[in-house]
């Protein structure tokens, strides 16, 4: 099986789903003429033309809203934010009407709009350029929230949310676009709201997504190794549908969880998992739910901090055995 | 306007009153100076006195409530009005009880009150639920459901968790291991009619009292935030009880009774004139000497024990002491001491030779900074200008506070105590 990037593996989506379907567009800062601010869209101008693939004013909450208002009509745009911490600047156009429309409209009306770009820490871009906003985007029913951790699933994935009828939110990783994973020629999606369980273990299940997920891997291999314990790793990959069954499966399994994810941990991701957990798998919980999360502080500028600031195989294996005592 | 009467704070100490009876019943005209019920804080039984005149025409707390301090106890008024319970002025109260409301007093007699603790067949497993309020079991909720699965009681399994929780590993261990249980061990051994002596008692949970309690946080934190260092020393109590012999006998027609302990509080208050590092406490920034020895001495009551006080010992004479500490000794029995008379101490003296015990150690009660623990006097073998002759000696070993004063100044100080109890004479000048 050929190895690509997670970056080419977007890229593919991409050019299937637009080669699949006359009615796929993609649209953002820099996607055409630049071929993409990280170059996620290299080459698709070239291929499929300036009306498939279209160049934005850098106004969010213009083109965000344009996106929302053609998708409602039938087209089925995909758009690029360079960075996921530009959101706010479309709030509106994202959460109070594409989240909402089909519901207000009784149905009618669909807004089948998919809006990806890069959502992560780690690269020393400051504390306005990342943001990891999943679990605000989460909180609103009507939305689909998907943070893909390796090539694979990132291709699988983007495939279903372009096919989706609703607003589909896509947070990528820039440290990741670079990572290199398996990806099958032959075409396949991955269903949205089904986790996926990236290693088997006994002793305690890691509840994660995103790049968190190779942090818990690479800190797995440490705590097998040195210090026998023997860890589940459980790839959410959706955050919202959120396949919970898988979640409680593996915690009715090992009995101990730990939620390791790249967010700030005020009314995180995780404080809904938590909840969750404890309400439903309470009497199979042999020690307290534990939690690895950002530190709770506006991204910090200085590098080598920032990389403490956030969830590392490091931090990974300190809260399993804090977990594990 | 009724008057509310609160829950008020007897003891510096007390964050809770139990309500022990009611000396007064809905419906009696009350007089200023009246005594409405009995009070028991953290140290004593206390009675409540009415300011008010009037009818009483409300009690919001039945007999046996832990009622927090400034929630209400009872509505002091004109014959016939109407009063409604007042909100609880404590947010929360410390110890949630349940306050049953009062039975009307003329149905009562016929009532068969039910007994306050269900009585629990020796013979049945102990559920594994947590207790409600006493004794609750640290367990995750794996291992609880694990051990319900098992049959294996809770109470007697070691929790290897965090903070002593019992989890899934403790239960699978005590499952291959069975903890001895309460009702006996696997023994093979029926000799005679063993059996039908029955259990040791009856198997039941005894509510903490509120002395309890106060005793088990004040120990564990003596115990848990002191360093402590522990000081003997072997004395001659020869001449002591030759001493007390000549006294007692000598003043007996003007009711002089002197004990060995009323000896050792009089050396206990010189002595700390003379090494005073040791009249001192701990108080983080700094370390409070005290200029008055007000040495107090342990007295053991049914469920407990209190420490009353001889306030300025070390200006009282050995007479003196010894009235005041007779005198003390029996109110602490009756649990009639005022929070004046067991507070305030700088020293203690806990004396155990009464019992037998040659020696022992005691826990020092904060903000002491030491505590002398006083053994039996022993009939001994004892080397006397180099020939083996019948000695009786005496123990004490003197716990301290490392923080406030060096083993060496402990050693002072018992040093200084041997030098008077071996010529008590010194005590009576």
């Amino acid at each position: 099986m050929p190895q690509i990037t997670y970056r080419e593996a977007i890229r593919h989506a991409l050019a299937e789903e637009l080669t699949r379907d006359p009615n796929v567009v993609v649209m953002g800062e820099e996607v055409a003429q630049f071929n993409g601010a990280y170059k996620v869209t290299d080459g698709l101008l070239a291929t499929f033309g300036p009306t498939r693939i279209v160049d934005t004013p850098i106004s969010e909450a213009g083109f965000i809203g344009l996106g929302v208002g053609a998708s409602m009509l039938g087209i089925r745009p995909v758009m690029e934010l360079m960075f996921w911490s530009f959101y706010s600047v479309a709030f509106d156009q994202i959460l109070n009407n594409a989240a909402n429309v089909r519901y207000m409209s009784g149905g009618q009306i669909n807004c089948p709009i998919v809006i990806r770009g890069p959502a992560n820490g780690g690269t020393n871009v400051g504390a306005t350029h990342s943001h990891t906003p999943e679990n605000v985007l989460a909180n609103h029913p009507g939305v689909k929230v998907v943070v893909p951790a390796t090539a694979y699933d990132a291709k699988g994935l983007l495939k279903s949310a372009i096919r989706d009828n609703d607003p589909v939110f896509f947070l990528e990783n820039t440290i990741l676009y670079g990572d290199k994973g398996e990806v099958p020629e032959a075409e396949y999606v991955i269903p949205l709201g089904k986790a996926d369980v990236k290693r088997v273990g006994a002793d305690l299940t890691i509840v994660t997504y995103g790049r968190c997920v190779i942090h818990s891997l690479k800190a797995a291999e440490v705590l097998e190794k040195d210090h026998g314990i023997s860890v589940e790793v459980v790839d959410l990959r959706t955050i919202r549908p959120l396949d919970f069954d898988t979640v409680l499966a593996s915690v009715k399994k090992t009995n101990r969880v730990l939620i390791v994810e790249e967010q700030k941990p005020f009314a995180s991701v995780g404080t809904q998992l938590a909840y969750m957990i404890q309400r439903e798998a309470f009497d199979h919980l042999d020690g307290p739910i534990h939690r690895l999360a950002t530190i709770d502080a506006p991204a910090i500028y200085s590098p080598p901090v920032e990389t403490e600031q956030l969830p590392n195989p490091a931090r990974v294996i300190k809260a399993v055995l804090a977990a594990m005592a | 306007m009724a008057q509310f009467i609160d829950m008020p704070k007897l003891s510096d100490t007390m964050t809770v009153g139990t309500l022990v009876k009611w000396l007064k019943k809905e419906g009696d005209v009350i007089n200023a100076g009246d005594m409405l019920a009995e009070v028991e804080t953290d140290k004593a039984t206390m009675e409540l006195e009415s300011f008010f005149a009037g009818t009483l025409l409300k009690i919001f707390s039945a007999a046996g409530a832990q009622v927090a301090i400034g929630d209400p106890l009872c509505a002091i008024g004109k014959p016939g009005e109407v009063v409604a319970a007042p909100a609880p002025k404590t947010a929360a109260p410390a110890v949630a009880t349940p306050v049953a409301p009062p039975a009307p007093v003329a149905a009562s007699a016929n009532v068969p009150k039910p007994a306050s603790l269900p009585a629990v067949p020796a013979t049945a497993p102990l559920a594994p639920e947590p207790a409600p309020t006493v004794g609750r079991v640290r367990i995750s909720p794996l291992a609880r459901k694990l051990a319900a699965e098992k049959k294996i009681d809770v109470t007697l399994v070691n929790g290897s968790g965090p903070g002593g929780r019992i989890v899934r590993a403790d239960i699978l261990a005590a499952e291959k291991n069975p903890p001895a249980t309460k009702a006996g061990s696997g023994s093979t051994f029926t000799g005679g009619a063993l059996s039908s002596r029955g259990p040791v008692q009856e198997e039941r949970l005894v509510p903490v009292s509120t002395m309890r309690g106060v005793i088990a946080k004040r120990m564990l934190e003596s115990t848990t935030q002191i360093p402590y260092v522990y000081l003997d020393i072997e004395m001659d109590a020869g001449p002591l009880l030759a001493l007390r012999e000549q006294l007692n006998t000598g003043l007996e027609k003007e009711g002089v009774k002197l004990s060995v302990n009323d000896f050792i509080l009089k050396a206990c208050a010189d002595a700390l004139r003379r090494v005073p590092a040791v009249n001192a406490s701990w108080e983080a920034t700094h370390i409070r000497r005290h200029g008055a020895a007000h040495v107090a001495f342990a007295v053991a009551m049914e469920d407990g024990l209190i420490t009353p006080v001889i306030r300025d010992a070390h200006l009282k004479s050995i007479f003196q002491i010894s009235t005041e500490a007779k005198s003390l000794g029996k109110k602490a029995k009756e649990k009639k001491l005022v929070p004046a008379e067991f507070t305030g101490g700088t020293f203690c003296v806990s004396n155990l030779g009464m019992m037998g015990i040659p020696k022992f150690t005691a826990i020092i009660n904060p903000p002491n900074a030491a505590i002398l623990a006083v053994g039996t006097t022993v009939t001994k073998p004892v080397v006397k200008n180099g020939q083996i002759v019948v000695g009786q000696t005496l123990t004490v070993t003197l716990s301290c506070d490392h923080r406030v004063f060096d083993g060496a100044v402990g050693a002072q100080f018992l040093g200084a105590l041997k030098t008077l109890l071996e010529s008590p004479a010194l005590l009576l000048v």
